[in-house]
């Protein structure tokens, strides 16, 4: 018999190996799923795990991942906070659209002008536009308690809306021959966020993913807020006795999580996509909740993840079209990972005794 | 000599990294009240688990009626005849009594034949309660009540009570012994498990006495002291709080006309509250849990705002201040429940320090984090307050509750309050823990603190306090002075009998 027996202390070896034995476990389940489906185990994850980063055209992977993996981190971190203290936004996909058209919108209202301050401006004006996307939920939860889940999922449908509806209106291309879609900020200077390095795929959504990275490791380890985030999501009526007032932290979480989501959705749209497009957004707000848990909500973890992650996509996507591996099986593949990184999580706070069962 | 009813010979029960039980023995006898004595973590309740079929033991040998018993589940244990009563109840709000004690049960009866049962027995044994009523409505001593009828019912040959009393009024306490005592008549035997030593010797006709899971020795209750158990219980020489005579200073605390809706579905509203607290005096609020004393402690550490003028400290109103800023005025709280309330449990205790001391011990500077400072308040409280822990990056869960509350009462003290308030201090403590708590809560007020100190301990109340009020169904009763207060007295207070109490004056 297996029995599991609580720690008394979570254990800090665990905590760090369970990432590294899920990936394994994943790659061991993997090559088996994709053994069943007649396809070459081996051949298969190493092209998933190898191949963008030096295969053949690594050249060309390299910056997708940074280009895949920064919206993830940036994203993510926000939401980390959030999670962390048990605010649970689930709505960065819309605060993400939110942010680029917001951003993009200021963006295109100066165009031709080429002036420095129109891209800060659009930076600024995206990471407002996320954080108004948040502050919706926010106020109705701290106001009328409402359930953030809910708005924040909804808020994310009807900033689609306001995506196909500004694409297909307000911010269409004039010169675009009636087609969908609006211009293109790659091909406006002023408002293009180019790569630092060319070649590199090192645009300023990475630097800034860097920077909230260490940010959120400073805010959570070093300042009273952090601590205050930390305790709320532990022990909740430990934080009031602390003196944490619960709505200003539903209110930063909240607001936090949007302006970064917001912010990535403007460096995509002025980066890597260029155009505010009917299909725009790909979904990086929802998988950056993967992202979020899959790093443990610890900023490190999480820049590890959203760069795991970003690899499987590239890899699962070289995989796809070089061995005709079906798309399903990536996405179990990559569901397989989240599961194994939850199931070994449990062995951060409990170990496993073999013998006789018995109850304590 | 008659049969034993249960005989445990040697028994041996290990967990990783402490033996609980160290080759215990203990005989009950057929219609004996036996006490179980020992102080936290001497190994009661791993011992009573094992009769009861929730714990194996390693080795060792029981025998029921002189048969050997190895019950593997509590199902087999009930179905011998052993039926126990919990400290923490088992039973649900929005269901009745009766469907409450069916739920217990392996085959219920129909319902209306279960009522008719379970009115019997509560008439037998002087246990009135009303089987159609709303489990939730019921005070604690008659939830309590249930799950003693739900126990009768099986006709058990050995009734297991651990810690029964700790939520009863004086007369209820009385009540629930009258009951004990015919039970025993009948040949029912009775395990009990309690703390409060005077009441073991009015009730219990033997004692086994545990000490870091071995036997110490064993007594006849009536015959000997309770100090002598105490100190058998403790192994070494207890110090009876030590209490000057101080004068008091000036008011410094005033609650006035304070009133303050339930925080929550099953909480209490506070109503009308007043009283006053001078520099260096003890208030003493006694009362039977769940009766607003949670709610008290919330609107005095700030975490229930109310009326400014509710709370004055030093006559400047503060009824309207969160817990950071009344930390600042140095008013200053420990409440009940250490986990999860006073200390986040996965926590560290450098961590658990910056959570009340920030702000009075300059832990913090422009908002960022002192750590090696909240590391050096927390060595602080472990050195004087005695907290046994390996050190101070272990988690508050990881410590035993007397540690843990030594360590979360010793990080109030060590801030330098000028109004203290506890809610029981030395709930779950070992005598020798609560014995250091109670000198440094009288320590503290010699130095002129003003402390309030909520507890459902009796016994600590008349101890350490100057002063003494109940809470009932949220509202105080008038503080009167502790000393020339008897039991009587101050059972009534706590039963809601505001008028009477004018009567007796």
């Amino acid at each position: 018999m297996i029995r599991l027996e609580k720690r008394q202390q979570p254990s800090r070896a665990w905590s760090l190996a369970t990432p590294l034995v899920a990936v394994m476990a994943t790659m061991v389940m993997g090559g088996l799923l994709f053994a069943a489906l007649g396809k070459p185990p081996i051949e298969a994850i190493r092209t998933i795990f190898w191949e963008p980063l030096f295969g053949e055209f690594s050249f060309y992977y390299r910056p997708q991942l940074l280009i895949k993996g920064a919206p993830l981190v940036l994203i993510a971190i926000g939401l980390s906070l959030g999670f962390k203290a048990g605010i649970w936004n689930i709505g960065a996909e819309g605060q993400y659209i939110i942010g680029a058209l917001s951003g993009a919108g200021v963006g295109l209202a100066f165009y031709p002008l080429e002036a420095w301050y129109v891209f800060p401006l659009m930076v600024l004006v995206g990471a407002l536009g996320g954080w108004l996307w948040a502050m919706i939920p926010a106020v109705l939860k701290t106001k009328f308690d409402t359930n953030e889940i809910l708005v924040s999922l909804m808020l994310v449908y009807v900033a689609e809306q306001l995506l196909a509806s500004m694409s297909l209106g307000l911010l269409k291309n004039p010169q675009g021959y009636g087609f969908p879609g609006s211009r293109n900020l790659q091909q406006y200077d002023s408002a293009h966020n180019a790569e630092l390095i060319a070649g590199t795929g090192l645009h300023l959504g990475v630097v800034a993913a860097l920077i909230a990275v260490i940010f959120a490791y400073i805010l959570l380890n070093r300042h009273m807020l952090g601590f205050h985030i930390r305790l709320t999501g532990q022990a909740p009526r430990a934080a009031r006795f602390a003196g944490v007032n619960p709505t200003r932290l539903v209110l930063f979480c909240l607001g936090m999580s949007g302006a970064l989501a917001g912010l990535a959705g403007l460096f995509e749209v002025s980066g890597p996509a260029g155009v505010v497009s009917i299909d725009f957004n790909v979904g990086y707000g929802f998988t950056a909740i993967i992202v979020a848990f899959l790093g443990r909500l610890h900023p490190v973890g999480i820049l590890l993840a959203g760069a795991l992650m970003a690899l499987t996509y590239i890899g699962g996507d070289i995989a796809q079209s070089k061995l005709g591996l079906p798309s399903a099986a990536i996405q179990v593949f990559q569901g397989m990972l989240l599961f194994f990184l939850l199931a070994f999580d449990l062995l951060t706070n409990f170990r496993i005794r073999f013998g006789t069962p018995e109850t304590a | 000599m008659t049969e034993p009813l249960l005989s445990l010979t040697g028994v041996t029960k290990a967990y990783p990294g402490v033996v609980a039980n160290d080759k215990v023995s203990l005989v009950i006898q057929p219609g004996e009240v036996h006490a179980l004595l020992g102080e936290n973590g001497a190994g009661k309740s791993t011992l009573v688990k094992m009769i009861y079929g929730l714990v194996k033991p390693d080795s060792g040998d029981i025998r029921l009626n002189g048969a050997p018993f190895k019950p593997a589940e509590p199902r087999q244990a009930r179905a011998d005849g052993i039926a126990m009563v919990f400290q923490h109840f088992s039973l649900f709000d929005a269901l009745s009594v009766a469907e409450n004690i069916a739920l217990g049960m392996e085959n219920p009866p129909k319902m209306r034949d279960l009522a008719k049962r379970i009115r019997s027995v509560s008439e037998t044994y002087g246990l009135p309660l009303d089987p159609a009523r709303t489990v939730g409505d019921l005070s604690a001593g008659e939830r309590q009540r249930v799950e003693i009828i739900r126990c009768l019912l099986q006709e058990p040959k050995l009734l297991i009570m651990d810690e029964p009393t700790s939520v009863l009024t004086p007369q209820e306490v009385e009540i629930l012994f009258e009951t004990l005592r015919k039970l025993r008549s009948e040949g029912t035997s009775i395990l009990y498990i309690s703390h409060k030593l005077e009441e073991i010797r009015a009730l219990c006709d033997a004692s086994t006495i545990l000490r870091l899971g071995k036997n110490v020795g064993s007594c006849i209750p009536a015959e000997t002291s309770a100090r002598d158990m105490a100190e058998l219980m403790v192994g070494s020489a207890l110090k009876t709080p030590e209490r000057r005579t101080r004068d008091f200073g000036p008011e410094a605390l005033r609650v006035h006309n304070l009133s303050a809706a339930a925080p929550a579905e099953f909480g209490t509203a506070l109503k009308n509250i007043q009283f006053s607290l001078r520099k260096g005096e003890i208030l003493g609020i006694g009362g039977v849990a769940g009766n607003g004393q949670d709610e008290l402690l919330a609107v005095l550490s700030g975490e229930m705002t109310t009326d400014p003028n509710s709370v004055q400290l030093d006559g400047a109103p503060i009824g309207d201040l969160g817990p950071t800023k009344r930390r600042a005025l140095a008013v200053l709280s420990a409440p009940e429940e250490r986990l999860g309330h006073a200390a986040a449990p996965d926590m560290s205790l450098t961590e658990n320090a910056m959570l009340t001391g920030a702000v009075r011990e300059n832990l913090a500077a422009g908002g960022f984090l002192k750590w090696s400072a909240a590391r050096g308040f927390a060595e602080r409280v472990i050195k004087e307050f005695d907290v046994r822990t390996p050190g101070t990056e272990n988690t508050a869960r990881s410590l035993s509750g007397g540690n843990l509350q030594k360590f979360v009462i010793g990080r109030e003290v060590l801030q330098r309050p000028e109004i203290l308030v506890v809610n029981q201090p030395t709930w779950g403590v070992d005598a020798a823990a609560a014995a250091a708590i109670r000198q440094a809560l009288l320590d503290l007020a010699a130095e002129g603190t003003a402390i309030l100190c909520i507890s459902q301990d009796l016994d600590e109340l008349m101890e350490i306090s100057d002063a003494f009020a109940a809470l009932n169904e949220g509202r105080l009763s008038a503080p009167r002075p502790t000393a020339g207060l008897d039991v009587e007295e101050i059972g009534l207070m706590m039963g809601g009998s505001h008028g009477m109490d004018v009567a007796h004056v």
